[in-house]
């Protein structure tokens, strides 16, 4: 099958062409540095099926960053059988940058010029036959978006990868055409293939480069002595990215026609860009972006109307029946947005979804199962154990959703890049530059990709520290854990509202990310503090498609999730906590003398201070148990406490009065669990901050081995997270309980600083 | 005049005479397309004064003043 390479800038529509040739729903975002790695998949309506690679953005094919080296590698080692170069129209010079080395390779190649529909929309035009002619390779009008003129394009191609095509430089006509051409003849003689590509590299002294012809530098080398320049003086680097810039601007640039000749005007990107990123405003409407997201996803007041104007509650207005349930179906539409208070979108769809559908679809299976005449151990397995643990996990799934979409149109807008812009200061301050931000804030939907994204950061070790917080921004596995247990403490004890609780526990995970980036930038891992050069998008309204391809994506991969790993997790935990060691069923009474009680119980003391360890009692263990089980998954977390509701309510039942347990979602589960350990609320918040700081899933953890790419630097990792989730939830704890041991607190942490701070002044002092 | 680029304040203009720096940080700036020659325009200061948002070849680029000192202009005028 043939090859075809997507190539081009970061955020010029790469991705988006690829969804659009292939039909995949791959990640797009308005940023530079989405993709990072590269990807394939199928075209199939030219003459043969063709396969397209996508490959990540990059400015140049210099040696600098993780994905500028992938794609460097994928054109030249492997060999496609066509470069597609994605150029955006709106941004024709810079573009043609990246297209001026691509044409060095010896290799076919068309290039797609995207977006040409912004380009006449601001009245401007691009000849584009003027512009094939003076490049030398095909060029194609497409819309990526709308999806015109892909067809042409990928029969162009296709055209173009029957033919060879010899590597042609626009530095021919410079000073350093003798030079190139010299070296080229001699790698020619080595019989290294693109030696026009090499042979250019190798004048750069680019770093790869030089690794890999060491014969060669010293030849080169001699060469050079013999060439000067007036202006660059040896400065071969320099003298290369001018002398392509120099003749862009005085070849190419010219097929661009502008309607406007004023340089710089207003369009609608800088009035918003105005006011999102004023010198005053700026963080402070970033914040109320972040906080209005988390309260229309969460709240249960939608912009505290509710307090505002002291409205009724459904039970005032008379439309509950005695026992406390709705009077017709009318009225229980009505609770899922409103009751005493209008609910925010995020609550509302998760009433819907959760009261109308999951609940009556999953009591309608149970019915059924009941009615079938199984064994009773068969029911309580598919019952109790299969539907609740599915059902608390699947309950989740709108503010899931939801959360996700907000993420979604922050990142499409373009407004994302913004905020790396405004928070680089402070960032800076940490040891971070504020393109590591974009990853952190992905960890908000998944810590997976966030990590892989982390290969935008062109320095190690912040690398490595921005990885390791990563986790610390809790992702969208982690959420179910945060709200059910917001809303079992709201339900249970009746204090505060479920989503202050949630929004500050997110918080209380940046505060801890940004300790301790703090923490290694100047102990482990000090260097440098990053430079920081990114483009920034203009805005645009977020494509829908876009959205709702999002949408899908997460929605299939969590379902997915449910119904494999959850599911089975949830069998085993269920078998297991039905078998004793010598493999006799128990009763549901007889809980405790199961195989995963007793060994959960073993382990209960180390999460003493925690206050999820001993003090809970004889079912204590089942917190200890929850915890270890979110290492396979987060979901799992509280899927185990709804797995096991059933059977812990009937053993203490003896202990308990009147507990019902009909844990149709996860926040009744914890409710259950409260009540049967008789945790307190420092206990459980511990416990969220536990869950949120601790190992991340099995998942994410191979991803941070593969991305850290040192077993030292994965095993310290893995030592980091357990020691800060193990320091933050007994802080929580210990403070939740006894505000004074607030002071001991500080004082220790005040010690540990003064520490860091003495013994970095005695290294200087040593250097010098 | 000649002065460097984070000098500029919000909408002065500039050509770019030439560029200094440790490699990496220099090759990042001539690959997005800060090469001499190339017209400059100063946008704006993100909130705390830096980064620094600027117009070049079309388009907005930001970067942190101790890099944009690398960059010595001759100011437009």
């Amino acid at each position: 099958m043939k090859r075809f390479a997507l190539a081009g800038n970061p955020n010029c529509g790469k991705t988006t062409l690829f969804n659009s040739l292939t039909g995949s729903t791959a990640h797009v975002g308005n940023w530079p540095g989405v993709t990072v790695d590269k990807r394939d998949g199928v075209y199939k309506k030219c003459a043969e099926e063709v396969k397209i690679v996508d490959l990540p953005g990059i400015y140049s094919l210099s040696p600098y960053t993780p994905e500028e080296v992938i794609a460097r590698n994928y054109i030249l080692d492997e060999k496609p059988d066509c470069v597609i170069n994605i150029v955006d129209a709106t941004n024709l010079e810079r573009n043609l940058y990246l297209t001026t080395q691509i044409m060095e390779i010896d290799v076919p190649m068309v290039v797609a010029l995207n977006m040409m529909d912004a380009v006449e929309k601001q009245g401007d035009k691009i000849d584009e036959k003027e512009l094939e002619k003076r490049l030398g390779v095909p060029v194609i009008k497409i819309s990526a978006l709308k999806e015109e003129g892909l067809k042409e394009l990928m029969d162009k191609a296709y055209n173009e990868s029957n033919k060879t095509r010899e590597g042609v430089t626009v530095l021919e006509k410079s000073s350093l055409s003798h030079l190139i051409g010299d070296v080229k003849i001699a790698l020619k003689g080595q019989k290294v293939s693109n030696p026009l590509f090499h042979a250019i590299k190798l004048v750069e002294q680019d770093s790869i480069e030089v690794e890999m012809h060491k014969s060669t530098v010293s030849m080169v080398e001699e060469f050079k002595n013999t060439f000067n320049d007036e202006i660059f003086g040896t400065d071969f680097e320099a003298l290369v990215a001018d002398a392509r810039y120099k003749y862009i601007s005085k070849n190419f640039a010219p097929v661009l026609s502008r309607a406007d000749k004023t340089k710089f005007k207003m369009t609608k990107s800088d009035k918003a860009d105005k006011v999102l990123t004023h010198k005053i405003w700026g963080i402070p409407i970033f914040l109320v972006i972040l906080f209005g997201i988390f309260h229309l996803t969460f709240s249960e007041n939608l912009l505290w109307l509710g307090s505002i104007f002291n409205m009724p509650s459904l039970k005032d207005l008379g439309l509950l029946t005695a026992g406390g349930d709705p009077m017709n179906f009318g009225v229980k539409l009505l609770a899922c947005i409103y009751d005493g208070a209008i609910y925010s979108p995020g609550v509302i769809i998760n009433n819907i979804w959760n009261d109308l559908i999951v609940g009556e679809l999953f009591g309608l299976i149970k019915g059924g199962v009941e009615a079938s005449g199984m064994a009773p151990w068969a029911i309580g397995l598919i019952n109790d154990g299969i539907i609740e643990g599915i059902g608390a996990v699947l309950s989740f799934l709108p503010p899931i959703l939801v959360l996700f979409l907000f993420f979604s149109i922050l990142e499409d807008s373009g407004y994302m890049a913004r905020i790396a812009f405004i928070l680089d200061r402070m960032f800076r301050k940490f040891g971070l530059s504020g393109r590591a931000f974009l990853p952190m804030i992905m960890g908000f939907g998944c810590s997976v990709p966030a990590m892989i994204n982390t290969r935008t950061l062109a320095d190690e070790k912040e690398r490595t520290a921005t990885i390791r917080v990563i986790p610390f921004f809790s992702c969208g596995a982690k959420l179910p854990i945060l709200t059910a247990v917001a809303g079992a403490i709201v339900a249970r004890f009746g204090v505060g509202n479920a989503d202050l609780i949630t929004y500050g526990m997110y918080l209380l995970g940046i505060i801890t990310a940004i300790c301790s980036v703090l923490l290694m930038r100047s102990t482990s891992l000090k260097g440098e503090t990053p430079p920081f050069i990114m483009e920034l998008p203009a805005y645009h309204a977020p494509q829908f498609k876009n959205l709702m391809a999002h949408l899908w994506d997460k929605t299939k991969h969590f379902v997915k999730k449910a119904f494999t790993i959850i599911f089975a997790s949830t069998v085993v935990i269920w078998v297991l906590s039905h078998f004793d060691f010598t493999w006799h069923m128990l009763e549901d009474e007889q809980i405790n003398q199961s195989i995963l009680a007793q060994i959960s119980m073993l382990f209960q003391p180390i999460f003493t201070p925690l206050g999820f360890g001993s003090q809970l009692g004889q079912y204590g263990w089942v917190f200890v148990l929850a915890a270890v089980s979110g290492l396979i998954a987060k979901e799992n977390v509280i899927s185990t406490f709804a797995t096991l509701a059933a059977c812990l309510a009937a053993a203490s039942s003896g202990i308990i009065e009147g507990l019902d347990i009909s844990a149709e979602d996860g926040v009744d589960a914890v409710v259950a669990m409260i009540r049967v350990t008789g945790i307190t609320i420092p206990g459980l918040l511990a416990f969220i901050a536990f869950n949120m700081t601790t190992i991340p899933c099995f998942a994410a953890v191979a991803t941070a081995k593969a991305e850290l790419q040192s077993s030292k630097r994965y095993h310290g990792t893995l030592v980091f997270w357990i020691v800060t989730s193990f320091a933050v939830s007994a802080m929580v704890y210990t403070i939740g309980s006894w505000w004074w041991t607030m002071f001991i607190w500080a004082a220790a942490i005040a010690v540990v600083v003064l520490c860091i701070i003495a013994y970095n002044k005695r290294q200087t002092l040593k250097q010098q | 005049m000649l002065k460097t680029l984070d000098q500029f304040v919000p909408g002065e203009s500039g050509v770019v005479k030439s560029v200094s720096g440790e490699g990496k940080i220099k090759r990042r700036l001539f690959d997005m397309g800060i090469t001499p020659g190339a017209e400059i325009a100063m946008r704006k200061k993100a909130p705390l004064g830096d980064p620094i948002e600027v117009t070049v070849r079309n388009y907005e680029l930001t970067l942190r003043k101790t890099e944009a000192c690398c960059v010595s202009m001759e100011v437009a005028k």
